[in-house]
């Protein structure tokens, strides 16, 4: 006699914290051949607005710890991922319909971009700053800054590699993020969110919102508390016009990107969202 | 006689050979504009200086259209070396006329000649200087091997500094390959037109540098040109959010250097004498049209009181007036628009309940002049507090403690400068890790230097102009996919958002030629 399994509850990750839509929404999430797989929380405007408090609220934490320790939190969080390959790999067969090998190939390719943006932490700044030679008597230095919220619309046709790459460097410089994960394949993101909620990543720091993009963008794209709007997943959106909203405050934005190399690693995806900052110190006269 | 009464010292005007009429510069020849032409005046005075050509829509095509022959057939194609030499020739010829720029910029813009001819020209050479030693070495930039210049550069600049936003702009779009049409400030077209001339002197292939003059509509058909494959804007927060709503969802590169509303941090253990010549460098300074200037003080209660009066005094020496004098500290405010703008400010000031000092000086009959102004008892709602004022008026707030100071700092949707006056080194760099800005002064205010990256957080835009960050906002990887389009197909897109997307379509053919 079989086991009777044991399904999980998908829910929203909001400031460490794993709640329902405040609406009491889910929607059907389906296998590729079209049997049910899960309810998933279908994220409202509330909880978009909730998912960015968190956020901002976790930006001082995040961005003030020391390079070194970024690296290794975000190191961990490859770690742990390690040891849950499997369960990735079943949610990604179920979801997307491939092959057990390319399952299994997504998710470590998801794990060795994770290493990857780790081990920038401590180094992305003396790439992207600068000591410049300016003339008179100053030491001038620039240095890059995260520049705080992040709200991403995440790749839609990859669950769980398209995910990594879009948070990942957001994540390298300090900033926090809201993503809003592929709509038809969420089930990984949140898997993904409890992972990061054991990793040592504080609360926060990474928002986990599933539902609809189009339905959720452009309360992200509008919020006054975003800093920048990653649009890589939003190709199928009527993303002209969240750019355009997102204009309003002047938000950072990247546009979106279409098919497998969509977000790929890169030290541009780190910069994108930091902010140099200037600092001219007067040298005294000895 | 005391030390404040000097006997008048004007710069002559005799070494400007000024014409009375200019029209557009357009592929290397000035030709007239379609739009109805405007004058130019001296804001000191009032009196028209010349007759200025207004470039219409047309007219911004054949700017836009001679930008692009430029870039394929010469500009793109042309070494780095040789760019870079064409830079330096101009750097040179900068140099050369120097002083008949920096009368030019007084006289057309309002500002003091000390200044002009201290700070916004020295610095204009060096900018070109600069950049023109980075041509030939694009590998160096940041963005990996044989990266790429972008097109054709539409750029818009203010009326606070004419020629050194001018360089700001075409330096580095020219060090990295790109064509440009720049578009000067309509109160302040002079310098600009001065510069095409430079452009003729040094033989530089037509086209490479367009100059079209006008007013916002000039500016706006220009940015909004879909031929146009970069934009860069300093300006208003409000424009530069116009702008990035016009350039959305195009493929065009976006830089904005936008308004702010700096604090400047004076910590009670501040060299004070130096803090006062930094509070008024950083507020009196080209009459406060400045985006970075030190509009807010704040100053630690402890020596608040102090410093005030300090400051008091040492604004009753400033010296207001002819702006060719070479003993005037405050010129002449740009426009009358602008004195209306400051002056319903100040008066909001007052109203809200802050209280006003205002330095007593002769103001001259003529012309635009607002004498030195203070508000304190301001607080962080007043609307002199939150405002970008754009003009000689500082105000003043309290803070206890450092934290305080950050808080208040950086409580504005606006992030492009900040000022920290202490002794203590180590409260400094504790003080600029968490300001929430793009350039901060140390113990100084309002330098600027073509090495230094300059530009803003938040709603001050984004992007920088200045240094190796400066010179990558023109430039892009080598083989960088082109950013995707959006899914709908041009012909519903341009049955949805006619104007926009239909002035879209003919940039795509054209680039699928170019390619």
């Amino acid at each position: 006699m079989s086991r009777l399994a044991v399904p999980k509850t998908y829910k929203l990750a909001i400031g460490g914290k794993f709640p329902r839509s405040e609406s009491g929404r889910t929607y059907e999430v389906r296998t590729a051949d079209g049997s049910f797989l899960a309810n998933a929380a279908k994220a409202s405007r509330k909880d978009a607005r909730d998912a960015v408090v968190a956020a901002r609220a976790a930006v001082k934490g995040w961005s003030g710890a020391t390079a070194y320790n970024r690296g290794q939190v975000l190191y961990r969080i490859a770690e742990l991922l390690e040891g849950r390959r499997a369960q990735f790999a079943d949610e990604i067969v179920a979801l997307e319909g491939v092959t057990r090998a390319a399952a299994t190939a997504q998710v470590d390719e998801a794990i060795d971009r994770w290493v990857w943006y780790a081990g920038w932490a401590d180094k992305f700044a003396q790439v992207a700053g600068n000591a410049n030679p300016v003339a008179g008597p100053f030491f001038n230095i620039s240095v890059p800054e995260p520049t705080g919220v992040v709200a991403i619309i995440a790749p839609q046709d990859s669950s769980l590699v398209g995910l990594v790459s879009a948070v990942a460097p957001a994540l390298v410089a300090g900033n926090a993020v809201v993503v809003v994960a592929s709509e038809a394949y969420p089930l990984p993101a949140i898997s993904l969110a409890e992972v990061l909620a054991t990793s040592d990543v504080p609360g926060g720091v990474v928002n986990t919102l599933t539902g609809s993009p189009a339905e959720i963008a452009p309360w992200l794209a509008s919020h006054e508390d975003v800093n920048a709007l990653d649009l890589v997943g939003a190709g199928a959106l009527d993303w002209v016009d969240l750019e355009i909203a997102a204009a309003d405050t002047l938000k950072r934005v990247l546009r979106p990107e279409q098919g497998a190399d969509a977000a790929a690693p890169s030290l541009d995806r780190i910069t994108a969202f930091t902010e140099t900052k200037t600092v001219w110190h007067t040298k005294s006269m000895i | 006689m005391s030390f404040l009464e000097y006997a008048p010292a004007p710069e002559s005007r005799a070494i400007l050979n000024l014409r009375d009429e200019y029209g557009l510069f357009i592929d290397g020849e000035f030709v007239e504009g379609h739009g109805t032409p405007f004058q130019t005046i001296s804001p000191a005075s009032e009196q028209r200086i010349a007759m200025i050509s207004s470039a219409d829509s047309t007219d911004v095509d054949a700017a836009v259209a001679a930008a692009r022959r430029a870039y394929q057939r010469t500009w793109s194609r042309m070494s780095g070396r040789d760019r870079g030499k064409y830079l330096f020739r101009i750097a040179r010829l900068l140099q050369e006329r120097a002083r008949e720029l920096a009368v030019a910029e007084s006289l057309d813009n309002g500002k003091p000649i000390k200044e002009s001819r201290d700070v916004d020209v020295p610095l204009v050479a060096a900018w070109f200087f600069y950049y023109a030693g980075w041509a030939d070495k694009l590998d160096h930039a940041g963005l990996g091997a044989d990266p790429r210049s972008l097109g054709v550069a539409a750029q818009v600049i203010p009326w606070n500094f004419p020629l050194l936003m001018l360089a700001w702009k075409i330096a580095p779009a020219l060090a990295a390959g790109n064509t440009v049409v720049l578009k000067p400030a309509e109160t302040t077209p002079l310098t600009a037109l001065l510069f095409a001339e430079i452009v003729q002197q040094a033989d530089l292939p037509p086209g490479v540098v367009n100059i079209i003059t006008g007013a916002g509509d000039t500016g706006a058909a220009l940015v909004g040109h879909g031929d146009v494959d970069k934009v860069a804007f300093t300006g208003s927060t409000a424009v530069g959010r116009a702008i990035a709503k016009t350039v959305a969802g195009t493929d065009t590169k976006l830089t904005l250097e936008l308004g702010g509303k700096a604090a400047n941090i004076v910590f009670d253990d501040a060299p004070i004498d130096q803090a006062i010549e930094g509070i008024v460098n950083g507020i009196f300074f080209n009459q406060g049209h400045v985006c970075c200037a030190g509009s807010r003080l704040l100053v630690q209660e402890n020596v608040h009181d102090e410093v005030v009066e300090r400051l008091k005094a040492r604004l009753s020496t400033l010296r207001l007036g002819d702006p060719l004098d070479k003993n005037t500290d405050i010129g002449a405010i740009n426009s009358r628009e602008q004195l209306e703008r400051i002056r319903e400010l100040s008066d909001a000031g007052v109203d809200e309940g802050a209280e006003r000092w205002t330095a007593e000086c002769e103001i001259p009959d003529d012309g635009f002049w607002f004498a030195p102004t203070i508000f304190t008892n301001v607080s962080t709602s007043h609307r002199i507090a939150r405002e970008e004022i754009f003009g000689p008026v500082l105000s003043v707030l309290p803070f206890r403690t450092p934290a305080e100071a950050v808080a208040k700092a950086n409580n504005t949707p606006y992030g492009l400068s900040a000022g920290i006056w202490t002794d203590k080194g180590s409260r400094i760099l504790a003080v600029a890790d968490r300001l929430r800005a793009g350039v901060i002064w140390a113990n100084t205010f309002n330098r600027f230097d073509p090495s230094s990256p300059f530009g803003g957080y938040k709603e001050s835009g984004y992007g920088r102009e200045g240094g190796r960050h400066g010179l990558a906002a023109y430039l892009a990887p080598a083989g960088a996919a082109r950013p995707a389009r959006t899914h709908v197909a041009a012909s519903e897109a341009a049955a949805v958002e006619a104007p926009r997307k239909s002035a879209r379509t003919p940039k795509r053919q054209a680039k699928g030629t170019k390619r």
